[in-house]
C-alpha cells in the first residue's frame, strides 16, 4: 500500500513543544484523511528543533466513490414542495433526479448524488495547507512580509506519496510562499546540504547519515547512555533529570555528549547553588562521586557537533562560562555571608506584599506574631518559632536569591546556619515553603510546622480579609494551594488545631474580625479537604454528611473529621450500616412526608405511655443507651466506638420497621412513633448528617 | 575566520574596536546604513528610534549601529566581571526579516572568527517582552559553546502595533563576545585597540573609572526629588507634543516626542536603582511609560516614515 511522507522544516522549535508538536501532527493529518475516506493503517510522527515530521503507511491510493440517495416528493407534489427538494439536494432541475416507485407513494422523485474518489495526493494537498494553518502552537509568529504564523518561521515541507517500488510522487502546494517539494536538509552545520527523498525508509536513513537523528525518544537514549558511560568511566553517576533530559534532547539533531571541568573549589559552595547554576542555567548534567554520594567537579555537557578537534574548544567555551557562572554564585555568596540575615530585613520595607496588606516587612511582622501563637499548639517553643518567623523571607533581598530566585528558603536556611542559628530555626527558613505542590513534602519538625502554618494562614486570612478570594480558574496569589497546606501539615501531623479560632485572632490582627469572611474560609478550607480526601478514597458525600454535622466553623479540627470520616465510611461498607442506613432514610422519609402533611416538625418528648408495641419500647430504649454511649465517645474522640453504638440500633431499627406501622389510626400513637422516629434521625445526626449521603 | 587582510591590532581576537568595525562592514555589506549611537541615555538598542519606530509601518529598513547601554541597577562599582551598569550592545535590524536571517546572523559570527564547524552554536528559546515599549516577539538567545552571544527576535508587536511587516532585530553583546573571542574572564581586562605593550588601552583603562562614579552615582548620590522631577516633566512634555503634533491625519512631532518617551523611561530605570519605588508603584510607572510609548507609536504611523 501506499505511503505518505511530510515534513515541516522550522527555524529552531522550542525543545518544550517538540513532543506535543509532533502528537498534533499525526492527529491532524490521520483525522483529516480518515474524514476524507482515507482510512490508513499506521503512523508515525517526529520532532526535532528544526522539523516536524509524519510517516503514515498504508494509505490507498485513492479515496472510494460514494454514492448517497436522498428521497423526495411525489412528482405530483405541489411545486413548492419540489423546489424545496432540489434546493435540499443540491440540484438545479428536475431532470436531474430519477423517479422511482412505490406502490403506496406512487411516483416520487429520488435524488442521487455520486461522488467520485479522490486521489490521496490531491486530499493530502488540500488538508496540510488547512490544518497548518490552524495547528495548536501555544504562541505562534509571523515573519517577513507573510500572513502565515508558525512557532518559528515555516521554511521547507516535504511531502511525498510513494506507491509502488521506487516510484513515487510530490504532493504539491504552497501556503504563503512556501512550496512543497521532494527534498529536505540535513544537520545546519555538518550536511547542510539538500537531500532528495522518496518515502520514509531512504527519508530517515539519509537524515540519519546527514547528522540528524529524527526520534527525540532515541536522542533521549543516547543521551543518556553515553552520560552513563562517560560518568562511569570516572567513578562518577548522573545525576538523573528527566526534564533536564528532554530539553537536552530537544535542542540538538545530533547529540554528542562530553565532560567537561570545573575548579574544585566551587565544591564549597552549597551543593544546590552549584547545580542550580549548572543545570537550570547552563543545561548541563551534574555528576556525583559513585562511591561517596559526593558533587563532583565535572559537568556534562550535550552538544549538536562533532567538532574536528574533538570538541576541545567547545568544552573549554562551556567550562569557561561555568567558570564564570560559579564565580558569580561564590561572589553572591561570599558577600551574602557579610552581612547577618537581621541586617537585610529593612530592605523588606520597600517590597510591597500586596497593596492592601502592605509590604514584606509588615507580613514578616505578622508572622512572628501568628508562628509565636501557633508555637505552643505544635509542640515547638515560641521564641524559636518567633525567630525563625522573623528570618523566614530575609533570603529574599540576598543577593544569591535575586540571581537565582529558585534557591528561596534554601539559602536562607544555610545563611542562618553560618551564623549560628539553632539548627531547627535554619531549617524552618526552608521548610516553612512546605509543601510547595501535591508532590512535595510536608514539614515535621516543630517550629517548621509553626512557621509554615503560620506562612500559609496569614496569607489566607489576609487575602479573605481584603476579598481577594480565587475564583474560578483564578487564583493568582495560590490560595488554594496554600489551604492544602494547611490541609496536609495537620492532617499528617496529627494537629488538632481550632482552626476558626486562629483564624479569628489573626484576622485581628489584620483588619479587625469578620465573623462572615471566617466562616467563608472554614468551607473554602472544607471544600479543599472534600478535594483532597477523594485523592485518598473517603468520597465526598461521606465527608458532607461529617461536615453537615459540624465542621471547622464549629471548632472541630481537620484530624477529628477526617477520622470521623474514616470509621462512617467503614461503617457504611459493613452490612449493619448499610441496613442502618437503610432504616435511616426510612425514617427520614416518612418524617419528611408526615411533617409535610401536618406541617409541623417533630421533635417532642417521646411519651412511654403512648407506646402500643415492644418494637417501639425496645426501640426508644435502644436509642437513649447509645444517645449517650455515641456523645461521650464523641467528646472522647472514639468514634470507631461511636460506630459501634450507632450499629448497635440496626436491629430494634429492622424489628420496628417489621412489625410497627407508624401512621397508626390513633393519633397520639402515631405522633408518638413520629416522635421516636425524630429521636433516632438526631441521634444518628450526632455523627453525621445521614441525610447528604448518596446512594 | 576572520578576514587575514586585518591588521592584527583590528582582529576581533585581539581588539574591542576591531570586533565593533568587523560588525560595521559585514552589516554594510548587507545593506544595512550604520548609523552611529542614538544620543541619549538608554537601556537597550532596542530603544533606540531607528528600532523602536522603523519597526513600525510599511516601510523596508536596514539598518545597524551600536548602541551604549544604561542599567544603573546592573552597577557593580566595576567589581564584577561580567556585569556594568554601561555597556554596549550591537543591534541589528532587517524589516521585512529575510528569509535567510538564521544564515546571515550564522555569518556574521564567522567574520568576528566564530567557526561554526568548530563552536557549538545554538538557537534557544527565548520569548522577547518588553513592558515600557509594549513590545514583544519570538525567537532564542543565540548560544556558542553554552555562552548567550545574541538575542534574535521576530518582532511580532512594538509600541502595542502589530507590526507588518515583522522586523528581525539581532543584539550583540558586544562586551561577552569580545571576552570570550579575546579569552578574558573579566571584560575589565579586555584589550580595547588591540595594540600591545605602552601601546595598549584596556576596556579598564577607558571604564573603569566611569562605572565606580556612575555605580555611586546611580545607588547613592542621584537625586531622587529632581527624577521624580524629571519623569514627570518628560510625561508632560511628550503629551503635550503628541497633542501640539497632530495636524488632521499627519502628525509632525513624532520623533521629539518618542525622545521624551526615552527620557522618562531612564529616568524611571535610575529611581528604580536608588530603591524609591515599591513594587506596586513599579508597576504603574511601566505602564506610564507605555502609555508614552503607545501614543509615540501611533504618531509615528501618521508620518511619511511611518509609511502615512
Amino acid at each position: 500500500m501506499p505511503e505518505l511522507l511530510l515534513e515541516l522544516f522550522s527555524e529552531e522549535i522550542p525543545a518544550r513543544h517538540q513532543r506535543r508538536a509532533a502528537e498534533n501532527l499525526k492527529k491532524l493529518v490521520t483525522d483529516a484523511l480518515v474524514e476524507r475516506g482515507l482510512l490508513y493503517e499506521g503512523a508515525v510522527s517526529y520532532a526535532t528543533p528544526r522539523r516536524l515530521t509524519l510517516s503514515v503507511v498504508g494509505v490507498p491510493a485513492a479515496s472510494a466513490a460514494t454514492k448517497s440517495e436522498r428521497k423526495g416528493p411525489r412528482t405530483d407534489a405541489p411545486e413548492k414542495a419540489i423546489e424545496g427538494f432540489l434546493r435540499a439536494a443540491g440540484l438545479t432541475s428536475v431532470d436531474q433526479a430519477t423517479i422511482q416507485n412505490d406502490p403506496k407513494k406512487g411516483d416520487f422523485y429520488v435524488a442521487i448524488t455520486e461522488k467520485p474518489g479522490e486521489k490521496a495526493t490531491d486530499i493530502v494537498a488540500d488538508i496540510v495547507p488547512q490544518l497548518i494553518e490552524k495547528f495548536p502552537w501555544p504562541k505562534s509568529m509571523r515573519w517577513g512580509s507573510g500572513k502565515l504564523t508558525w512557532i518559528r518561521p515555516l521554511r521547507a515541507i516535504t511531502a511525498t506519496f510513494a506507491v509502488e517500488g521506487d516510484e513515487t510522487e510530490t504532493i504539491e502546494f504552497e501556503i504563503d510562499g512556501v512550496k512543497s517539494g521532494n527534498t529536505t536538509f540535513g544537520h545546519r552545520f555538518l550536511a547542510p546540504d539538500a537531500i532528495k527523498v522518496r518515502r520514509f525508509d531512504d527519508y530517515a536513513a539519509a537524515l540519519e547519515k546527514a547528522k540528524v537523528v529524527l526520534d527525540l525518544d532515541r536522542r533521549m537514549e543516547i543521551i543518556r547512555a553515553d552520560a552513563d558511560n562517560l560518568a562511569f568511566a570516572q567513578g562518577l553517576e548522573v545525576i538523573a533529570d528527566q526534564g533536564l533530559l528532554e530539553e537536552a534532547a530537544g535542542l540538538v539533531e545530533w547529540p554528542v555528549v562530553m565532560m567537561g571541568n570545573f575548579e574544585e573549589e566551587f565544591l564549597q559552595l552549597p551543593e544546590e547553588v552549584v547545580t542550580t547554576a549548572i543545570r537550570s542555567h547552563q543545561k548541563c548534567f551534574c555528576l556525583r562521586n559513585a562511591e561517596t554520594g559526593k558533587l563532583a567537579d565535572r559537568f556534562l555537557l550535550i552538544s549538536n557537533l562533532e567538532a574536528p578537534d574533538g570538541g576541545k574548544t567547545i568544552v573549554a567555551g562551556n567550562e569557561r562560562v561555568i567558570h564564570a557562572r560559579l564565580s558569580d554564585a561564590k561572589f553572591f555568596y561570599d558577600t551574602d555571608l557579610h552581612a547577618p540575615l537581621e541586617s537585610r530585613l529593612h530592605k523588606l520595607d520597600a517590597m510591597v506584599f500586596h497593596e492592601k496588606l502592605g509590604t514584606q516587612s509588615k507580613r514578616v511582622e505578622r508572622l512572628i506574631e501568628l508562628a509565636a501563637q501557633l508555637a505552643p499548639m505544635v509542640g515547638a517553643h515560641a521564641d524559636d518559632a518567633a525567630r525563625a518567623a522573623k528570618l523566614a523571607k530575609a533570603d529574599l533581598v540576598t543577593d544569591m536569591v535575586f540571581e537565582f530566585p529558585e534557591l528561596q528558603g534554601l539559602m536562607g536556611k544555610y545563611y542562618a546556619a553560618a551564623q549560628g542559628e539553632k539548627p531547627e530555626i535554619a531549617s524552618a527558613i526552608l521548610d516553612h515553603y512546605k509543601p510547595s505542590g501535591p508532590s512535595d513534602e510536608v514539614p515535621t519538625d516543630a517550629v517548621s510546622i509553626a512557621v509554615a502554618l503560620a506562612d500559609k494562614l496569614d496569607i489566607l486570612t489576609g487575602f479573605w480579609a481584603i476579598d481577594e478570594k480565587p475564583t474560578g480558574s483564578k487564583d493568582p496569589f495560590a490560595l488554594r494551594r496554600a489551604a492544602l497546606g494547611v490541609i496536609r501539615i495537620s492532617l499528617e501531623n496529627q494537629l488538632d488545631l481550632d482552626l476558626a479560632g486562629i483564624v479569628k485572632s489573626h484576622m485581628e490582627r489584620i483588619s479587625g474580625v469578620d465573623d462572615a469572611k471566617i466562616a467563608d474560609l472554614m468551607s473554602f478550607f472544607e471544600d479543599r479537604l472534600v478535594v483532597q480526601m477523594r485523592d485518598s478514597g473517603i468520597k465526598h458525600d461521606v465527608l458532607d454528611a461529617v461536615l453537615g454535622n459540624g465542621g471547622l466553623a464549629k471548632g472541630f479540627t481537620l484530624p477529628s473529621i477526617v477520622a470521623r470520616a474514616k470509621e462512617l465510611a467503614t461503617l457504611l461498607e459493613s452490612e449493619a450500616g448499610a441496613s442502618l442506613l437503610a432504616g435511616y432514610r426510612r425514617a427520614a422519609n416518612i418524617l419528611r412526608a408526615e411533617e409535610k402533611k401536618d406541617g409541623v416538625s417533630y421533635n417532642d418528648a417521646v411519651n412511654n405511655s403512648a407506646f402500643s408495641q415492644d418494637e417501639e419500647a425496645q426501640l426508644f430504649s435502644a436509642i437513649k443507651v447509645v444517645n449517650e454511649s455515641v456523645a461521650a465517645n464523641i467528646s472522647n474522640e472514639e468514634f470507631a466506638a461511636a460506630m459501634a453504638d450507632l450499629a448497635s440500633l440496626r436491629e430494634p431499627v429492622d424489628a420496628f420497621f417489621e412489625d410497627v406501622l407508624v401512621n397508626d389510626d390513633d393519633p397520639k400513637v402515631r405522633i408518638n412513633r413520629l416522635n421516636l422516629l425524630a429521636k433516632l434521625r438526631d441521634t444518628m445526626h450526632l455523627i453525621a448528617d445521614f441525610s447528604k449521603l448518596a446512594g | 575566520m576572520s578576514d587575514t587582510k586585518l591588521p592584527a591590532h583590528m582582529d576581533p581576537k585581539n581588539s574591542f574596536q576591531g570586533l565593533i568595525l568587523t560588525l560595521q562592514n559585514f552589516w554594510a555589506d548587507q545593506g544595512c546604513v550604520i548609523l552611529q549611537p542614538y544620543d541619549m541615555e538608554m537601556g537597550a538598542g532596542t530603544f533606540h528610534p531607528a528600532t523602536t519606530l522603523r519597526a513600525l509601518g510599511p516601510k523596508p529598513w536596514r539598518a545597524a549601529y551600536v548602541q551604549p547601554s544604561r542599567r544603573p541597577t546592573d552597577g557593580r562599582y566595576g567589581e564584577n566581571p561580567n556585569r556594568l551598569q554601561h555597556f554596549y550592545q550591537y543591534q541589528v535590524i532587517l524589516k521585512p526579516s529575510p528569509e535567510n536571517l538564521q544564515e546571515l546572523y550564522l555569518q556574521s559570527l564567522y567574520a568576528i572568527g566564530i567557526d561554526p564547524k568548530v563552536h557549538d552554536l545554538r538557537f534557544v528559546e527565548d520569548d522577547w517582552e518588553s513592558p515600557t515599549l509594549g513590545a514583544w516577539g519570538l525567537g532564542w538567545e543565540c548560544w556558542c559553546d553554552g555562552m548567550e552571544v545574541s538575542q534574535f527576535t521576530y518582532f511580532q508587536q512594538v509600541a502595542g502595533y502589530e507590526c507588518a511587516p515583522v522586523s528581525g532585530e539581532l543584539t550583540y553583546g558586544l562586551e561577552r563576545i569580545a571576552c570570550y573571542l579575546q579569552n578574558v574572564d573579566s571584560i575589565m581586562e579586555l584589550n580595547f585597540n588591540g595594540r600591545e605593550g605602552d601601546e595598549k588601552i584596556t576596556y579598564s583603562d577607558v571604564f573603569l573609572q566611569a562605572e565606580q562614579e556612575f555605580s555611586r552615582y546611580n545607588f547613592d548620590h542621584a537625586n531622587t526629588d529632581m527624577l521624580f522631577r524629571h519623569f514627570k516633566d518628560a510625561e508632560d512634555e511628550c503629551k503635550a507634543l503628541l497633542e501640539a503634533g497632530q495636524d488632521g491625519n499627519q502628525h509632525k512631532l513624532a520623533m521629539p516626542a518618542y525622545e521624551q518617551c526615552i527620557k522618562a523611561s531612564h529616568a524611571f530605570n535610575l529611581l528604580d536603582a536608588r530603591g524609591v519605588i515599591s513594587v506596586t508603584e513599579r508597576q504603574s510607572y511601566i505602564l506610564r511609560v507605555r502609555e508614552l510609548a503607545k501614543a509615540c507609536g501611533g504618531a509615528w504611523l501618521q508620518t511619511e516614515s511611518g509609511g502615512a
